[in-house]
Protein backbone atom coordinates (compact mmCIF):
# COMPACT_ATOMS: atom_id res chain seq x y z
CA UNK A 1 0.00 0.00 0.00
CA UNK A 2 1.62 3.42 -1.18
CA UNK A 3 0.07 6.40 0.47
CA UNK A 4 0.36 9.69 -1.26
CA UNK A 5 1.63 11.36 1.31
CA UNK A 6 3.10 10.13 4.41
CA UNK A 7 2.42 10.47 8.07
CA UNK A 8 -0.99 12.38 7.73
CA UNK A 9 -2.74 9.39 7.35
CA UNK A 10 -3.04 5.73 8.68
CA UNK A 11 -5.03 2.92 7.71
CA UNK A 12 -4.73 -0.27 10.56
CA UNK A 13 -6.58 -3.91 10.14
CA UNK A 14 -8.76 -3.19 13.49
CA UNK A 15 -9.43 0.62 13.79
CA UNK A 16 -9.84 1.61 10.04
CA UNK A 17 -8.62 4.90 8.82
CA UNK A 18 -7.73 7.57 11.21
CA UNK A 19 -6.09 11.30 10.35
CA UNK A 20 -2.87 11.90 11.84
CA UNK A 21 -3.00 14.76 13.78
CA UNK A 22 -0.79 16.57 17.04
CA UNK A 23 -1.47 17.76 20.19
CA UNK A 24 0.30 20.13 21.95
CA UNK A 25 1.32 19.06 25.01
CA UNK A 26 0.49 21.99 26.90
CA UNK A 27 -2.39 23.32 25.72
CA UNK A 28 -3.91 20.58 24.05
CA UNK A 29 -4.07 22.45 20.51
CA UNK A 30 -4.73 20.11 18.21
CA UNK A 31 -3.32 20.46 14.18
CA UNK A 32 -4.21 19.05 10.94
CA UNK A 33 -1.35 18.21 8.88
CA UNK A 34 0.32 17.06 11.49
CA UNK A 35 2.66 20.04 12.71
CA UNK A 36 6.28 19.83 13.45
CA UNK A 37 8.00 22.50 15.59
CA UNK A 38 6.05 25.30 17.77
CA UNK A 39 2.32 25.24 19.07
CA UNK A 40 0.59 27.13 16.78
CA UNK A 41 -1.29 28.66 19.63
CA UNK A 42 0.54 31.88 19.72
CA UNK A 43 -0.33 32.20 23.17
CA UNK A 44 1.69 29.08 24.05
CA UNK A 45 5.24 28.52 23.46
CA UNK A 46 5.52 24.66 23.94
CA UNK A 47 7.16 22.79 21.31
CA UNK A 48 5.80 19.53 22.28
CA UNK A 49 3.76 18.27 19.22
CA UNK A 50 2.45 14.63 19.82
CA UNK A 51 1.22 12.70 16.95
CA UNK A 52 -2.47 11.39 17.82
CA UNK A 53 -5.52 10.08 15.53
CA UNK A 54 -8.05 12.21 14.94
CA UNK A 55 -11.82 11.31 15.45
CA UNK A 56 -13.09 8.76 12.39
CA UNK A 57 -16.32 10.86 11.97
CA UNK A 58 -17.99 14.48 11.55
CA UNK A 59 -20.37 16.52 9.67
CA UNK A 60 -20.24 18.19 6.26
CA UNK A 61 -19.55 21.83 6.67
CA UNK A 62 -19.24 22.76 2.85
CA UNK A 63 -19.09 20.60 -0.30
CA UNK A 64 -18.59 21.26 -3.93
CA UNK A 65 -17.32 19.38 -7.22
CA UNK A 66 -14.52 19.74 -10.09
CA UNK A 67 -16.58 19.93 -13.11
CA UNK A 68 -13.25 19.97 -14.98
CA UNK A 69 -10.17 18.19 -14.50
CA UNK A 70 -7.95 20.09 -12.14
CA UNK A 71 -4.52 21.04 -13.42
CA UNK A 72 -0.97 18.88 -12.79
CA UNK A 73 0.14 17.74 -10.17
CA UNK A 74 -3.31 15.90 -9.73
CA UNK A 75 -3.69 13.34 -11.99
CA UNK A 76 -7.04 12.89 -13.75
CA UNK A 77 -8.31 9.86 -14.33
CA UNK A 78 -9.49 8.97 -18.08
CA UNK A 79 -12.42 9.13 -18.69
CA UNK A 80 -12.88 12.30 -16.37
CA UNK A 81 -15.01 12.06 -13.89
CA UNK A 82 -16.24 15.09 -11.59
CA UNK A 83 -13.67 14.85 -7.99
CA UNK A 84 -16.30 15.77 -4.98
CA UNK A 85 -14.49 17.61 -2.32
CA UNK A 86 -16.02 18.32 1.05
CA UNK A 87 -15.02 20.14 4.05
CA UNK A 88 -15.84 18.16 7.21
CA UNK A 89 -16.27 19.58 11.06
CA UNK A 90 -14.66 16.60 13.18
CA UNK A 91 -16.36 15.60 16.08
CA UNK A 92 -14.76 16.24 19.51
CA UNK A 93 -11.72 18.80 17.53
CA UNK A 94 -12.88 21.34 16.28
CA UNK A 95 -11.38 21.19 13.13
CA UNK A 96 -12.40 21.12 9.59
CA UNK A 97 -10.65 19.18 7.07
CA UNK A 98 -11.07 19.15 3.10
CA UNK A 99 -10.74 15.82 1.53
CA UNK A 100 -12.39 13.85 -1.82
CA UNK A 101 -15.47 12.24 -1.14
CA UNK A 102 -15.66 7.94 -2.36
CA UNK A 103 -19.16 6.97 -3.92
CA UNK A 104 -21.13 10.26 -3.48
CA UNK A 105 -21.67 13.02 -5.64
CA UNK A 106 -22.70 16.54 -4.95
CA UNK A 107 -26.43 15.91 -5.42
CA UNK A 108 -26.17 12.74 -2.46
CA UNK A 109 -24.54 16.05 -0.11
CA UNK A 110 -25.50 18.02 2.51
CA UNK A 111 -24.02 20.78 4.91
CA UNK A 112 -24.70 18.73 8.40
CA UNK A 113 -24.39 15.38 7.13
CA UNK A 114 -22.30 12.97 8.57
CA UNK A 115 -19.80 11.63 6.88
CA UNK A 116 -16.85 9.26 8.21
CA UNK A 117 -12.81 8.95 6.81
CA UNK A 118 -12.37 5.60 4.49
CA UNK A 119 -9.37 5.90 1.84
CA UNK A 120 -9.28 5.26 -1.77
CA UNK A 121 -6.93 6.14 -4.59
CA UNK A 122 -5.47 8.34 -6.79
CA UNK A 123 -6.18 7.74 -10.50
CA UNK A 124 -2.21 7.08 -11.11
CA UNK A 125 -2.13 4.44 -7.82
CA UNK A 126 -1.65 6.14 -4.34
CA UNK A 127 -3.76 6.28 -0.91
CA UNK A 128 -5.18 8.90 0.05
CA UNK A 129 -7.53 9.99 2.68
CA UNK A 130 -11.46 10.38 1.78
CA UNK A 131 -14.61 10.74 2.89
CA UNK A 132 -17.86 8.60 2.43
CA UNK A 133 -21.37 8.20 3.92
CA UNK A 134 -20.91 7.20 7.48
CA UNK A 135 -22.12 3.56 8.33
CA UNK B 1 -2.52 58.41 11.65
CA UNK B 2 -1.31 60.89 9.09
CA UNK B 3 -2.46 60.33 5.60
CA UNK B 4 -0.04 60.24 2.53
CA UNK B 5 -1.84 61.59 -0.95
CA UNK B 6 -3.00 59.43 -4.03
CA UNK B 7 -1.67 62.40 -6.41
CA UNK B 8 -1.94 60.30 -9.71
CA UNK B 9 -3.78 56.77 -10.81
CA UNK B 10 -2.96 54.78 -14.10
CA UNK B 11 -4.32 51.18 -15.51
CA UNK B 12 -3.41 49.42 -18.66
CA UNK B 13 -6.38 47.84 -20.11
CA UNK B 14 -7.34 44.56 -18.65
CA UNK B 15 -7.40 41.84 -21.14
CA UNK B 16 -5.74 38.76 -22.61
CA UNK B 17 -2.91 40.29 -24.60
CA UNK B 18 -0.63 37.90 -24.41
CA UNK B 19 2.25 40.50 -24.11
CA UNK B 20 5.30 41.05 -21.25
CA UNK B 21 3.91 42.10 -18.30
CA UNK B 22 6.76 45.12 -17.84
CA UNK B 23 4.64 46.37 -20.67
CA UNK B 24 1.31 46.66 -19.11
CA UNK B 25 3.33 47.74 -15.80
CA UNK B 26 5.13 50.61 -17.58
CA UNK B 27 2.08 51.86 -19.51
CA UNK B 28 -0.15 51.92 -16.02
CA UNK B 29 3.18 54.00 -14.51
CA UNK B 30 3.27 56.53 -17.33
CA UNK B 31 -0.72 57.20 -16.99
CA UNK B 32 -0.01 57.66 -13.17
CA UNK B 33 2.98 59.49 -13.78
CA UNK B 34 0.57 61.96 -16.19
CA UNK B 35 -1.95 61.92 -14.13
CA UNK B 36 0.12 63.18 -11.14
CA UNK B 37 1.58 65.84 -13.41
CA UNK B 38 5.28 64.26 -12.17
CA UNK B 39 8.03 62.92 -14.40
CA UNK B 40 9.29 59.56 -13.52
CA UNK B 41 12.20 61.29 -12.50
CA UNK B 42 10.79 63.23 -10.05
CA UNK B 43 10.24 59.79 -8.01
CA UNK B 44 12.08 59.15 -5.28
CA UNK B 45 11.17 55.68 -4.94
CA UNK B 46 9.20 52.47 -6.56
CA UNK B 47 7.92 49.37 -5.94
CA UNK B 48 6.74 46.35 -7.72
CA UNK B 49 4.22 44.03 -6.66
CA UNK B 50 6.38 40.57 -7.83
CA UNK B 51 4.46 38.17 -10.47
CA UNK B 52 5.71 35.04 -9.50
CA UNK B 53 5.08 33.34 -13.07
CA UNK B 54 7.07 35.72 -15.26
CA UNK B 55 10.87 34.87 -14.53
CA UNK B 56 12.98 36.65 -12.36
CA UNK B 57 11.66 39.89 -13.85
CA UNK B 58 8.70 39.16 -12.21
CA UNK B 59 10.37 38.39 -8.88
CA UNK B 60 12.14 41.79 -8.98
CA UNK B 61 9.95 43.50 -10.24
CA UNK B 62 10.41 46.87 -8.66
CA UNK B 63 14.12 46.64 -9.82
CA UNK B 64 12.43 45.42 -13.66
CA UNK B 65 9.95 48.16 -14.09
CA UNK B 66 12.76 50.99 -13.02
CA UNK B 67 14.85 49.62 -15.72
CA UNK B 68 12.14 49.70 -17.76
CA UNK B 69 11.39 53.26 -17.39
CA UNK B 70 15.21 53.88 -17.24
CA UNK B 71 17.70 53.79 -14.48
CA UNK B 72 17.39 57.29 -12.47
CA UNK B 73 18.54 56.05 -9.21
CA UNK B 74 15.80 55.94 -7.20
CA UNK B 75 15.14 53.98 -4.56
CA UNK B 76 13.59 50.42 -4.79
CA UNK B 77 11.81 47.61 -3.07
CA UNK B 78 9.71 44.61 -4.26
CA UNK B 79 6.99 42.59 -2.65
CA UNK B 80 4.84 39.35 -3.19
CA UNK B 81 1.87 38.38 -1.16
CA UNK B 82 0.02 36.65 -3.43
CA UNK B 83 -3.72 38.67 -4.42
CA UNK B 84 -2.87 41.16 -1.53
CA UNK B 85 0.29 41.91 -3.43
CA UNK B 86 -0.49 45.13 -4.72
CA UNK B 87 -1.75 46.47 -1.18
CA UNK B 88 1.51 45.71 0.34
CA UNK B 89 3.41 47.18 -2.19
CA UNK B 90 1.41 50.48 -1.60
CA UNK B 91 1.58 50.21 1.86
CA UNK B 92 5.34 49.53 1.55
CA UNK B 93 5.59 52.59 0.10
CA UNK B 94 3.17 54.36 2.25
CA UNK B 95 5.06 53.57 5.37
CA UNK B 96 8.15 55.59 3.53
CA UNK B 97 6.33 58.40 3.27
CA UNK B 98 5.35 58.66 6.69
CA UNK B 99 8.44 57.96 7.97
CA UNK B 100 9.47 60.87 6.07
CA UNK B 101 12.03 58.95 4.06
CA UNK B 102 11.09 60.06 0.76
CA UNK B 103 8.27 62.36 -0.62
CA UNK B 104 7.11 60.76 -3.96
CA UNK B 105 7.24 56.79 -4.56
CA UNK B 106 5.13 54.99 -7.55
CA UNK B 107 3.76 51.64 -6.78
CA UNK B 108 3.14 49.45 -9.97
CA UNK B 109 1.59 46.19 -10.44
CA UNK B 110 0.66 44.06 -13.64
CA UNK B 111 0.93 40.48 -14.85
CA UNK B 112 0.71 38.19 -17.82
CA UNK B 113 -1.20 35.17 -17.19
CA UNK B 114 -1.72 31.59 -18.96
CA UNK B 115 -5.22 30.22 -19.99
CA UNK B 116 -7.69 27.92 -17.03
CA UNK B 117 -7.32 27.63 -13.82
CA UNK B 118 -4.22 28.78 -11.64
CA UNK B 119 -1.75 26.50 -11.05
CA UNK B 120 1.05 25.90 -8.37
CA UNK B 121 4.67 26.62 -9.18
CA UNK B 122 6.18 24.09 -11.21
CA UNK B 123 7.99 20.98 -10.08
CA UNK B 124 7.89 18.17 -7.56
CA UNK B 125 7.37 19.92 -4.32
CA UNK B 126 5.85 17.83 -1.91
CA UNK B 127 6.66 20.32 0.89
CA UNK B 128 4.76 22.97 -0.22
CA UNK B 129 0.83 23.11 0.69
CA UNK B 130 -0.02 25.21 -2.14
CA UNK B 131 1.42 21.96 -4.63
CA UNK B 132 -0.37 19.44 -2.18
CA UNK B 133 -3.79 20.89 -2.60
CA UNK B 134 -3.89 19.97 -6.41
CA UNK B 135 -1.75 16.69 -5.95
CA UNK B 136 -4.18 15.34 -3.46
CA UNK B 137 -7.29 16.93 -3.61
CA UNK B 138 -7.59 18.50 -6.90
CA UNK B 139 -8.48 21.32 -5.18
CA UNK B 140 -8.64 24.17 -6.68
CA UNK B 141 -9.17 27.66 -6.20
CA UNK B 142 -12.88 28.10 -7.23
CA UNK B 143 -13.25 25.03 -5.20
CA UNK B 144 -12.65 26.82 -1.99
CA UNK B 145 -14.76 29.69 -3.44
CA UNK B 146 -17.84 27.36 -3.79
CA UNK B 147 -16.94 25.72 -0.41
CA UNK B 148 -17.60 29.24 0.55
CA UNK B 149 -20.83 29.86 -1.81
CA UNK B 150 -22.80 26.44 -0.49
CA UNK B 151 -21.82 27.21 3.02
CA UNK B 152 -23.50 30.79 2.62
CA UNK B 153 -26.53 28.69 0.79
CA UNK B 154 -27.05 26.25 3.99
CA UNK B 155 -26.46 28.98 6.51
CA UNK B 156 -28.18 32.09 4.50
CA UNK B 157 -30.38 30.60 1.96
CA UNK B 158 -29.06 32.40 -0.76
CA UNK B 159 -29.42 30.78 -4.19
CA UNK B 160 -27.83 30.88 -7.48
CA UNK B 161 -29.97 33.21 -8.62
CA UNK B 162 -28.30 35.94 -5.89
CA UNK B 163 -24.94 34.74 -7.06
CA UNK B 164 -26.03 35.57 -10.89
CA UNK B 165 -27.59 38.73 -9.89
CA UNK B 166 -24.24 39.89 -8.21
CA UNK B 167 -22.71 39.03 -12.02
CA UNK B 168 -25.73 40.78 -13.57
CA UNK B 169 -24.83 43.96 -11.75
CA UNK B 170 -21.04 43.96 -11.97
CA UNK B 171 -21.24 43.16 -15.59
CA UNK B 172 -23.15 46.48 -16.05
CA UNK B 173 -20.63 48.78 -14.07
CA UNK B 174 -18.37 46.93 -15.82
CA UNK B 175 -19.46 47.63 -19.26
CA UNK B 176 -19.38 51.30 -18.73
CA UNK B 177 -15.62 51.09 -17.53
CA UNK B 178 -12.99 51.41 -20.34
CA UNK B 179 -10.58 49.21 -18.20
CA UNK B 180 -12.48 46.46 -17.99
CA UNK B 181 -11.45 43.57 -20.10
CA UNK B 182 -15.64 42.37 -20.15
CA UNK B 183 -17.55 45.06 -21.64
CA UNK B 184 -20.86 43.69 -22.00
CA UNK B 185 -23.94 43.90 -19.85
CA UNK B 186 -25.55 40.10 -19.47
CA UNK B 187 -28.53 38.70 -18.08
CA UNK B 188 -29.30 36.21 -15.17
CA UNK B 189 -30.29 33.78 -17.62
CA UNK B 190 -26.97 33.83 -18.99
CA UNK B 191 -25.26 33.30 -16.12
CA UNK B 192 -27.62 30.06 -14.52
CA UNK B 193 -27.38 28.55 -18.52
CA UNK B 194 -23.37 29.29 -18.07
CA UNK B 195 -21.33 25.59 -17.52
CA UNK B 196 -21.26 24.32 -13.73
CA UNK B 197 -17.39 24.93 -12.54
CA UNK B 198 -17.32 23.84 -9.08
CA UNK B 199 -20.65 23.52 -7.32
CA UNK B 200 -22.70 25.49 -7.10
CA UNK B 201 -20.26 28.28 -8.29
CA UNK B 202 -20.76 28.40 -12.47
CA UNK B 203 -18.21 29.86 -15.04
CA UNK B 204 -19.97 33.29 -14.81
CA UNK B 205 -19.66 33.59 -11.23
CA UNK B 206 -15.99 33.04 -11.05
CA UNK B 207 -13.47 35.60 -12.45
CA UNK B 208 -10.96 35.08 -15.19
CA UNK B 209 -7.28 35.12 -15.03
CA UNK B 210 -6.55 38.25 -17.08
CA UNK B 211 -3.24 40.56 -18.61
CA UNK B 212 -3.56 43.75 -17.07
CA UNK B 213 -1.57 46.63 -15.04
CA UNK B 214 -1.97 49.04 -12.49
CA UNK B 215 -0.11 51.95 -10.99
CA UNK B 216 -0.03 54.39 -8.03
CA UNK B 217 1.78 57.76 -7.57
CA UNK B 218 1.89 58.80 -3.80
CA UNK B 219 3.64 61.60 -1.82
CA UNK B 220 3.52 63.75 1.26
CA UNK B 221 0.53 65.83 2.24
CA UNK B 222 3.18 68.67 2.57
CA UNK B 223 4.82 67.64 -1.45
CA UNK B 224 0.73 67.97 -2.66
CA UNK B 225 -0.47 70.78 -0.76
CA UNK B 226 2.95 72.62 -2.53
CA UNK B 227 1.30 71.82 -5.50
CA UNK B 228 -1.81 73.54 -4.96
CA UNK B 229 -3.86 70.97 -6.62
CA UNK B 230 -6.97 68.91 -4.27
CA UNK B 231 -5.62 65.69 -4.07
CA UNK B 232 -6.94 61.98 -2.53
CA UNK B 233 -6.02 60.58 0.39
CA UNK B 234 -5.08 57.06 1.87
CA UNK B 235 -6.49 57.05 5.41
CA UNK B 236 -5.66 53.60 5.98
CA UNK B 237 -4.12 50.20 4.67
CA UNK B 238 -4.47 47.50 7.56
CA UNK B 239 -2.59 44.51 6.61
CA UNK B 240 -3.68 41.67 8.79
CA UNK B 241 -3.18 38.00 9.43
CA UNK B 242 -5.78 36.40 11.34
CA UNK B 243 -6.23 36.08 15.02
CA UNK B 244 -5.99 32.05 16.01
CA UNK B 245 -8.08 29.94 15.72
CA UNK B 246 -9.20 30.62 11.99
CA UNK B 247 -12.47 29.02 11.68
CA UNK B 248 -12.65 29.54 8.25
CA UNK B 249 -10.73 26.96 5.75
CA UNK B 250 -8.25 29.46 4.27
CA UNK B 251 -7.10 29.00 0.28
CA UNK B 252 -5.18 26.91 0.14
CA UNK B 253 -5.24 24.99 3.33
CA UNK B 254 -6.09 21.31 4.29
CA UNK B 255 -7.93 22.52 7.28
CA UNK B 256 -8.89 25.01 9.67
CA UNK B 257 -7.31 26.06 13.01
CA UNK B 258 -8.74 23.88 16.25
CA UNK B 259 -11.22 25.61 18.20
CA UNK B 260 -11.15 22.66 21.05
CA UNK B 261 -8.24 24.45 23.24
CA UNK B 262 -9.02 28.04 22.71
CA UNK B 263 -12.73 29.63 21.19
CA UNK B 264 -12.60 31.21 17.94
CA UNK B 265 -12.19 34.75 17.96
CA UNK B 266 -15.21 37.04 18.08
CA UNK B 267 -14.34 38.52 14.84
CA UNK B 268 -13.69 36.18 11.93
CA UNK B 269 -10.88 36.75 9.66
CA UNK B 270 -12.20 38.79 6.46
CA UNK B 271 -14.04 41.31 9.49
CA UNK B 272 -10.98 41.73 11.28
CA UNK B 273 -9.47 42.96 7.58
CA UNK B 274 -12.25 46.09 7.54
CA UNK B 275 -12.21 46.57 11.36
CA UNK B 276 -8.38 47.11 11.39
CA UNK B 277 -8.75 49.67 8.59
CA UNK B 278 -12.09 51.47 10.19
CA UNK B 279 -10.00 51.98 13.44
CA UNK B 280 -7.04 53.41 11.19
CA UNK B 281 -9.34 55.61 9.60
CA UNK B 282 -11.22 56.34 12.43
CA UNK B 283 -13.90 55.50 10.46
CA UNK B 284 -17.37 53.00 9.93
CA UNK B 285 -19.13 51.27 7.50
CA UNK B 286 -21.87 54.06 7.77
CA UNK B 287 -19.18 56.49 6.53
CA UNK B 288 -18.58 54.85 3.16
CA UNK B 289 -19.86 55.77 -0.27
CA UNK B 290 -18.51 53.07 -2.62
CA UNK B 291 -16.80 49.57 -1.80
CA UNK B 292 -14.37 47.46 -3.96
CA UNK B 293 -14.82 44.27 -2.57
CA UNK B 294 -12.74 41.12 -4.09
CA UNK B 295 -15.25 38.96 -5.98
CA UNK B 296 -13.31 36.47 -6.94
CA UNK B 297 -17.16 34.52 -7.16
CA UNK B 298 -20.11 36.30 -7.21
CA UNK B 299 -21.18 34.37 -4.07
CA UNK B 300 -17.76 35.86 -2.30
CA UNK B 301 -19.28 39.28 -3.06
CA UNK B 302 -21.81 38.88 -0.35
CA UNK B 303 -19.90 37.30 2.46
CA UNK B 304 -17.55 40.56 1.96
CA UNK B 305 -20.65 42.79 2.18
CA UNK B 306 -21.39 41.72 5.49
CA UNK B 307 -17.48 41.32 6.69
CA UNK B 308 -17.47 45.34 5.63
CA UNK B 309 -20.69 45.86 8.21
CA UNK B 310 -22.58 47.11 5.66
CA UNK B 311 -25.20 44.79 6.91
CA UNK B 312 -25.50 42.39 9.31
CA UNK B 313 -24.54 38.43 8.61
CA UNK B 314 -26.93 36.71 6.27
CA UNK B 315 -28.74 40.13 5.12
CA UNK B 316 -26.13 40.71 1.60
CA UNK B 317 -28.58 39.22 -0.27
CA UNK B 318 -31.46 41.29 0.91
CA UNK B 319 -29.00 44.73 0.35
CA UNK B 320 -28.45 43.14 -3.22
CA UNK B 321 -31.83 42.61 -4.15
CA UNK B 322 -33.42 46.01 -3.49
CA UNK B 323 -30.31 47.42 -5.54
CA UNK B 324 -28.44 49.01 -2.75
CA UNK B 325 -24.90 47.82 -3.81
CA UNK B 326 -25.69 48.91 -7.81
CA UNK B 327 -24.30 51.90 -9.07
CA UNK B 328 -27.61 54.17 -8.37
CA UNK B 329 -27.73 52.85 -4.79
CA UNK B 330 -26.80 54.08 -1.36
CA UNK B 331 -23.70 52.18 -1.22
CA UNK B 332 -22.27 50.79 -4.63
CA UNK B 333 -20.28 47.76 -4.68
CA UNK B 334 -17.94 47.23 -7.55
CA UNK B 335 -18.55 50.15 -9.44
CA UNK B 336 -15.84 49.51 -11.42
CA UNK B 337 -17.47 46.13 -12.11
CA UNK B 338 -14.96 44.22 -9.86
CA UNK B 339 -12.82 41.30 -11.02
CA UNK B 340 -16.27 39.78 -12.24
CA UNK B 341 -15.00 42.55 -15.27
CA UNK B 342 -11.42 42.52 -14.96
CA UNK B 343 -10.66 39.12 -13.66
CA UNK B 344 -7.62 38.50 -12.01
CA UNK B 345 -3.98 39.91 -13.36
CA UNK B 346 -3.02 38.79 -9.16
CA UNK B 347 0.27 41.81 -8.46
CA UNK B 348 -2.17 44.79 -10.25
CA UNK B 349 -5.57 44.38 -8.90
CA UNK B 350 -5.43 45.72 -5.77
CA UNK B 351 -3.57 48.45 -6.89
CA UNK B 352 -6.56 48.27 -9.43
CA UNK B 353 -9.15 48.60 -6.91
CA UNK B 354 -7.50 52.04 -5.94
CA UNK B 355 -7.37 53.66 -8.98
CA UNK B 356 -11.26 52.94 -9.15
CA UNK B 357 -11.67 54.64 -5.38
CA UNK B 358 -9.49 57.60 -6.77
CA UNK B 359 -11.59 57.76 -9.86
CA UNK B 360 -14.66 57.99 -7.96
CA UNK B 361 -13.61 60.57 -5.26
CA UNK B 362 -12.35 62.95 -7.59
CA UNK B 363 -15.38 62.78 -10.01
CA UNK B 364 -13.50 61.43 -12.84
CA UNK B 365 -15.66 57.78 -12.98
CA UNK B 366 -17.86 58.93 -15.94
CA UNK B 367 -21.76 56.65 -15.94
CA UNK B 368 -20.11 54.57 -13.24
CA UNK B 369 -19.81 57.74 -10.75
CA UNK B 370 -21.18 57.47 -7.47
CA UNK B 371 -22.64 60.84 -6.94
CA UNK B 372 -20.92 62.74 -4.04
CA UNK B 373 -18.54 60.00 -3.05
CA UNK B 374 -16.26 61.36 -0.16
CA UNK B 375 -14.99 57.79 1.51
CA UNK B 376 -14.36 54.55 -0.37
CA UNK B 377 -12.80 51.25 0.97
CA UNK B 378 -10.77 48.46 -0.95
CA UNK B 379 -10.74 44.88 0.42
CA UNK B 380 -8.62 41.97 -0.93
CA UNK B 381 -7.15 38.80 0.70
CA UNK B 382 -4.08 37.15 -0.32
CA UNK B 383 -3.17 33.56 -0.04
CA UNK B 384 -2.48 31.49 3.18
CA UNK B 385 -3.95 33.92 5.37
CA UNK B 386 -3.22 37.71 4.92
CA UNK B 387 -5.59 40.65 3.67
CA UNK B 388 -5.55 44.42 3.18
CA UNK B 389 -8.06 46.63 3.35
CA UNK B 390 -7.70 50.06 2.19
CA UNK B 391 -9.80 53.32 2.81
CA UNK B 392 -9.22 56.40 0.66
CA UNK B 393 -10.78 59.80 1.30
CA UNK B 394 -11.27 63.41 0.20
ZN1 LIG C 1 0.16 24.79 22.77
Amino acid sequence: MTYAIDGWFAISEEDGVHLLGTSCAACGTICFPPRRGSCPNPRCASTDMRVLPLPRRGRVWSYTNACYPPPAPFVAPDPYVPVTLAAVELDEVGIVVLGQVKGLTVDQLQVGMEVELTAGPLADGPLVWMWERAS
Amino acid sequence: MSAVAVLGTGMHPWGKWGRPFLEYGVAAAREALRDAGLEWTDVQYVVGADTIRNGYPGFVSGASYARELGWSGARVASCYAACASGAQALDIARTRILAGLCDVALVIGADATPKGFFKPVGGDRPDDPDWLRFRLLGATNPAYFALYARRRMALHGSTPADFAAVKVKNALAGSLNPMARYRKPVTAEEVLASPMVADPLRLMDICATSDGGAAVVLASQEYARRRGTGFVRLAAVSTVTPVFPNTILELPDFATDSCAAVPAPERPFRAAIAHAAYEEAGLGPEDLSLAEVYDLSTALELDWMEDLGLCPPGEADKLLRDGRTALNGSIPVNPSGGLASFGEAIPAQALAQVCELANQLRGRAGARQTAGARVGLAADQGLFGHGSAIIATL
